[in-house]
């Protein structure tokens, strides 16, 4: 039976010389994690079933970085990598898949450019293209605004707090398109997508949880796996996410970084909850 | 110019651009000090492996042709009973059709490959347990614990069920690793699924190939 993944995801500081893992941000102060290898062996260790990579820093001069980290990765883990953040072409895609990378994750340059899947896809096999998408709730308070989102197509989505619409943000959540996530996710599958990893943008950060409603959503909307982003916060989101959703992967950061837990303890947690994962 | 000394225990990867070679080259070198990427430019070599690797990712009629340099010397290495490991798409180029694409493949295995069935997610993507038919060299040391890195959207049917060792069950019980003679195939990545895919590379190389 196919296991649901846990996926730790490694925000890169490539600022830095060799590049960090950030931990989070306190008063102010960037506080990291460790080195970007030494702790991919330590989740591959704990039996991480993937690891992702965010370039954040993402700029066009550190390219070359990510893929000397992707490539100290990659000679001691052998499990699938992902590597997201400023892919914005073939030829920077094609710099991380000869480090090493399995799967490079595309958001920005996506929605700037549809024809980047097409051309990702067709060039290096759908397995290897993800399409990374980061949904802001709009809610929809009034009849007058839920008759202007019928008529502009948008898909609504009933939740407990509201019928609204997703939108498709980029830059990390500081520009936002109007494109409808719900239509992008299924637009993204048929240029050939290989996967989606769906990020909540009113959850992210927060330790909430994983926003259920939206990734049941984009789940029922397209047939390729969708890896839920955004909220977790404790290991019972992660069982609430499989539980609620047909999400094939839940991805975390800061409750590995910090500790909290191990892969292997939410593992067992969730295995003791009847959901069926690698350990 | 590279003078190269044959000596016991060289394994050769098949490198004719299906994806990136990296981590099964890793994979190889943390289990044998030996291993050789075969290009167009040292096909020959090929005749001095005593084990052939061919990996990949990607569509079926695009690894065919990208093959088709190879075959020949392939296809007369193999025949001399030098053990050969198709992963994943290599896996399935061993077949003789796919309904992928048009091409003939390699045939060593009678069968065909087919589209998963389309009410399960596609590709099929993730870790998945095996459940084992016969006994084998290559999964020496596998349980139907153990889970493996599957990455695809069409799967191999053998026409005879003897070459089949181990399957996984996907909507469908799929198989993911054959054997008939010494032409191996594996559907899941073991390059890609940590220590238990490195156990099988090792079987490979020191139980088949003997080195």
């Amino acid at each position: 039976m196919l296991a649901k993944r846990i996926i730790p995801c490694l925000d890169c500081d490539l600022g830095v010389p060799g590049g960090r893992v950030v931990k989070g941000v306190e008063f102010h102060h960037i506080r990291y994690a460790g080195i970007p290898w030494e702790l991919a062996a330590e989740y591959d260790e704990q039996g991480a079933d993937e690891l992702v990579f965010l370039d954040i820093t993402a700029s066009h001069e550190r390219r070359e970085t990510m893929a000397n980290v992707i490539e100290k990765v990659a000679t001691g883990v052998f499990i699938p990598l992902t590597v997201g953040g400023g892919i914005r072409s073939i030829e920077d895609a094609r710099r991380v898949f000869n480090a090493g990378a399995d799967k490079v994750s595309v958001n920005t340059a996506a929605l700037k450019n549809p024809e980047l899947v097409n051309a990702l896809s067709n060039r290096f096999g759908s397995q290897a293209c993800v399409v990374a998408i980061d949904a802001k709730r709009r809610y929809l308070r009034s009849d007058a605004e839920l008759k202007h989102a019928e008529e502009d197509g948008r898909e609504i989505v009933d939740t407990a707090n509201g019928k609204c619409w997703f939108e498709c943000s980029f830059y990390g959540g500081r520009v936002f398109t109007g494109i409808d996530a719900l239509k992008w996710a299924k637009e993204v599958e048929d240029r050939g997508a290989g996967e989606i990893l769906l990020t909540s943008m009113d959850r992210d950060g927060t330790k909430d949880g994983y926003d259920l409603d939206l990734t049941a959503a984009v789940c029922a909307r397209v047939n390729i796996p969708v890896i839920a982003s955004g909220g977790c916060g404790l290991p019972t989101h992660i069982r609430e996410v499989f539980m609620h959703t047909e999400a094939s992967a839940a991805l975390a950061a800061s409750i590995f970084h910090y500790k909290e837990y191990t892969i292997k303890e939410i593992k067992q947690y969730l295995l003791d909850n009847g959901i069926h994962v690698r350990l | 110019m590279a003078i190269i000394i044959w000596s016991a225990g060289m394994i050769a990867i098949v490198d004719y651009g299906m994806g990136n070679i990296f981590s099964i080259y890793n994979g190889l070198k943390r289990v044998c000090d030996r291993v050789m990427l075969i290009n167009t430019a040292n096909i020959a070599d090929l005749r001095g492996a005593d084990g052939i690797v061919i990996p990949g990712v990607g569509a079926f009629d695009d690894g065919i042709r990208h093959l088709k340099p190879f075959s020949d010397s392939l296809l007369a290495v193999v025949e001399s009973g030098v053990p050969l490991l198709g992963i994943c798409i290599g896996m399935q180029l061993l077949f003789e059709v796919s309904e992928e694409g048009e091409e003939q493949g390699l045939g060593l295995i009678p069968g065909r490959v087919v589209r998963l069935p389309s009410f399960v997610r596609v590709p099929h993507m993730g870790w998945n347990n095996l459940h084992l038919h016969r006994y084998s060299e290559l999964l020496e040391g596998v349980t139907e614990s153990d889970y493996f890195y599957f990455v695809h959207s069409y799967y191999c049917m053998p026409r005879n069920n003897a070459d089949i060792v181990a399957s996984v069950d996907y909507g469908v019980q799929l198989p993911a690793v054959v054997n008939r003679a010494n032409i191996y195939g594996v559907q899941f990545h073991p390059e890609k699924s940590s220590r238990k895919g490195l156990q099988i590379l090792a079987n490979f190389v020191e139980r088949i190939c003997k080195c």
